[in-house]
C-alpha cells in the first residue's frame, strides 16, 4: 500500500498572535507540525504496520523550515520525505496549494492519502478536499476511525457529524482529512530524530512537478488576504470571592437580570 | 453573470438548519447591495413543505432537487447537482453554512467551479460593488478580511453570528424544480451512529457549559450536565478533559476543537489556556467558576466566582431551577 501523507508546518497553539501592518508578525511565532496532521501521520504508519507493508511518503509546500516538519514525520518512521519549493508557491491560496500536490501527487503511487482536517493557522480546511476533487477522487473528512478492507481496495471510515458519526464506504485511492480522535499519535524516539538530522530531502519545484508559475502564488489567490487585526480584548468583569453559596445566588441573579439568558 | 445571492439550505432530519436562515436574513442585506435577488436551494427526498420557511425567511425564488439519490448527503452527488445549477444562475455570491457538511461539500464544489471559497466566515461587507469578507484566522486569535477574485464567490458561515429574520408566513416564492444527475458517486455513507439522548449541539447552543480538570473526576461532568440540563444548554469540554479521556473530542472546544459563540459561556474549572480562550472568547456573556484567582479565564470573563465549583454549581443548579419555575 503506497500511503502519502500530506504536511503543513504551523505555528505552536500556544502562541500568542502578533499583528504588525495588518499582517501576522511570525518574527516570534515557534512552529510545529499542523497537529491534524499528526493524526494523519499516525494512521499511516498503523496501516502499514497492520497490513506488514506498504510505503509512506510525506508531502509538504512551503518555505524552507517546512523541512522540519517533514524531518519530524521522517522520524516516527515515514520512510520518504518530499518538499515542495518554489519562490512561485509563496502566498498560494488553499485552490493552489491543492493544485502545487496534485501535480506531486501525480507524480507519485498513491492507494491513500492522508491530510490533516484542517491547519490551525489560516484555518480554511479545504486543501485535503479541493486535492481529492482534483485527482479526481472521493475523499472523507473529519475522519476519526478508519479500517481498510482486507483486499485494500475499499474503506470504511467514520466521520463526526452533528449528534453522532457517520459510517462511509469509498473505494480506494481516496483523500481522508484527519481529525481529533483518530488515533495517539507516538513519539519519536532519540534514535529516530539523530537518523534523520542528516537526511537530504528532495526538493521539487514548479517546473519540475509540470505546474504553471501563473497559476499559483498570491498572484493566482482566489482568496486574498486584505488585512489582519486582534480581535478586541474582553474586559474582565464581576469577580466574587466570598462565600461560594452566596457568591453563586448572585451571579445567578446577575445572569438573568443583567444577562437576560432566562 | 447575475447579483444574484444564494443560499444553499441544508435539510437534517426533516428540518432545515437554523444556519440557512441565519443566511437568508445576511444574503438578503447583501443582496440589496448588490442589486440582485435573494435565491434558496434545497436538495433532499421528500422535500415536499420542508422548504417552505425558505420563502417566509426571505428566498425570492427557491430551487428544490428532490429524488431518491439525493436523500443522504454525499459530497460528490451534491458537487454535481450544485454545479450544474451554479452554472445556469451564474450567482455573485454562494453562501453555505459551516456545518459538517457545509465544510465538508464547499472545497469540493468551489474547486469544481473554479472558485474561491472563505471558510467559516462571520462578517460580509459590499464595498465598492464588491465584497470584503471577515473571517476568523487562529481559532479566533487573529481575524482575518479577505477578498476573492474568482466568480462566483463563495463562502461557508458559521452559525450563532447572524440574526434570524422575522419569518413572514404568508409570504410565497415561485419554487423551480431542479433536474438531478448526481452522477458517480463513489463515496456513500452506509450508517449513521446516533449519539444516545439528545444532545444540545455545540455550535449552536445558546448556553454552554463547559468542564475542565478542575472536576478531578470524570464522573463529576454529571454536575455539568445537570446544570446544563436545567438551562437547556451543551456541555462543552477543555482539552485537559478531553485529553483524560473524560470526554469525546467533539465535546472540545477551543483551537483543536470548536469554536463556539454562545450567549453565554459557562467555564467550570477551566484555567483559560491559550488554545480554550481562542474557541470561546466570542461569547456574548462569560462566566467563569475557578479555584485559583490568578487563572487566565478571569481575564475574559464578564462573572466570576472564586471558589470551589463542588460548592458552586449545585447551588447554580437549584437556584436556575427556582427561576424558571418562577418565571
Amino acid at each position: 500500500m503506497n500511503i502519502v501523507i500530506c504536511v503543513k508546518q504551523v505555528p505552536d497553539t500556544e502562541t500568542k498572535i502578533r499583528v504588525k501592518d495588518g499582517q501576522v508578525d511570525h518574527s516570534e511565532t515557534k512552529y510545529v507540525v499542523n497537529p491534524y496532521d499528526e493524526y494523519a501521520i499516525e494512521e499511516g504508519l498503523r496501516i502499514k504496520e497492520r497490513m506488514g507493508e506498504g510505503t509512506i511518503t510525506l508531502v509538504s509546500m512551503g518555505p524552507e523550515r517546512a523541512k522540519d516538519a517533514l524531518k519530524s514525520g521522517l522520524a516516527v518512521g515515514a520512510e520518504e520525505a518530499i518538499h515542495l519549493t518554489d519562490e512561485a508557491f509563496e502566498g498560494s491560496d488553499p485552490y493552489a496549494t491543492a493544485l502545487i500536490l496534485s501535480k506531486a501527487l501525480q507524480k507519485l503511487d498513491y492507494d491513500i492519502i492522508f491530510c490533516g482536517k484542517q491547519g490551525v493557522d489560516e484555518d480554511h480546511a479545504q486543501v485535503g478536499i479541493i486535492l481529492s476533487e482534483l485527482l479526481d477522487i472521493p475523499h472523507v473528512s473529519v475522519v476519526t476511525k478508519l479500517e481498510i478492507s482486507d483486499d485494500g481496495k475499499s474503506i470504511l471510515a467514520h466521520r463526526e457529524v452533528e449528534g453522532g458519526h457517520e459510517v462511509v464506504e469509498a473505494p480506494l485511492p481516496a483523500v481522508i482529512t484527519a481529525q481529533k480522535g483518530l488515533n495517539e499519535p507516538r513519539y519519536a524516539s532519540i534514535k529516530g530524530i539523530m537518523a534523520v538530522k542528516k537526511k537530504v530531502i528532495p526538493e521539487w519545484n514548479a517546473e519540475e512537478i509540470g505546474v504553471e508559475t501563473t497559476s499559483v502564488g498570491l498572484e493566482a489567490a482566489k482568496v486574498s488576504f486584505v488585512e489582519v487585526s486582534l480581535p478586541p480584548e474582553r474586559e474582565s468583569g464581576k469577580v466574587f470571592a466570598e462565600d461560594p453559596v452566596q457568591d453563586a445566588i448572585k451571579v445567578a441573579h446577575l445572569l438573568r437580570d443583567e444577562a437576560k439568558i432566562l | 453573470m447575475s447579483n444574484d445571492v444564494l443560499v444553499v439550505a441544508e435539510i437534517r432530519e426533516g428540518a432545515i438548519k437554523k444556519v440557512a436562515f441565519e443566511m437568508l436574513g445576511e444574503g438578503r442585506r447583501i443582496a440589496s447591495e448588490l442589486g440582485g435577488n435573494l435565491l434558496a436551494v434545497a436538495l433532499g427526498h421528500g422535500i415536499g413543505d420542508v422548504a417552505a420557511p425558505l420563502a417566509h425567511y426571505g428566498a425570492d425564488k427557491v430551487f428544490v432537487a428532490d429524488d431518491p439519490t439525493m436523500a443522504d448527503y454525499t459530497a460528490e452527488g451534491y458537487t454535481n447537482v450544485l454545479a450544474g445549477l451554479i452554472g445556469e444562475l451564474e450567482p455573485a455570491l454562494v453562501l453555505l453554512g459551516a456545518t459538517t457538511q457545509g465544510k465538508d461539500l464547499a472545497p469540493r464544489l468551489a474547486a469544481r467551479l473554479g472558485a474561491g471559497l472563505a471558510s467559516d466566515c462571520t462578517g460580509f461587507a459590499v464595498q465598492d460593488g464588491d465584497l470584503r469578507i471577515t473571517r476568523p484566522i487562529y481559532a479566533g486569535k487573529a481575524t482575518a478580511i479577505v477578498r476573492e477574485t474568482a466568480r462566483p464567490y463563495m463562502a461557508t458561515v458559521r452559525s450563532n453570528i447572524f440574526a434570524v429574520p422575522e419569518p413572514d408566513t404568508s409570504r410565497e416564492a415561485p419554487t423551480e424544480t431542479v433536474s438531478v444527475d448526481a452522477g458517480d458517486i463513489r463515496a456513500k455513507v452506509v450508517e449513521l451512529i446516533k449519539e444516545a439522548g439528545e444532545r444540545v449541539e455545540l455550535t449552536e447552543a445558546d448556553i454552554i457549559v463547559s468542564g475542565g480538570r478542575g472536576l478531578k473526576e470524570p464522573e463529576n461532568f454529571a454536575l455539568i450536565e445537570e446544570l446544563a440540563g436545567v438551562l437547556g444548554a451543551a456541555v462543552g469540554a477543555s482539552r485537559a478533559a478531553v485529553d483524560a479521556g473524560w470526554k469525546d473530542h467533539s465535546y472540545q472546544v477551543g483551537q483543536t476543537g470548536k469554536v463556539v459563540t454562545p450567549t453565554l459561556y459557562i467555564a467550570c474549572g477551566i484555567s483559560g489556556a491559550i488554545q480554550h480562550l481562542a474557541g470561546m472568547k466570542t461569547s456574548k456573556h462569560i462566566f467563569a467558576i475557578n479555584k485559583d484567582p490568578d487563572a487566565p479565564i478571569f481575564k475574559v470573563a464578564d462573572y466570576g466566582i472564586v471558589g470551589d465549583l463542588f460548592k458552586v454549581v449545585p447551588v447554580l443548579t437549584e437556584e436556575f431551577k427556582k427561576m424558571l419555575a418562577e418565571a
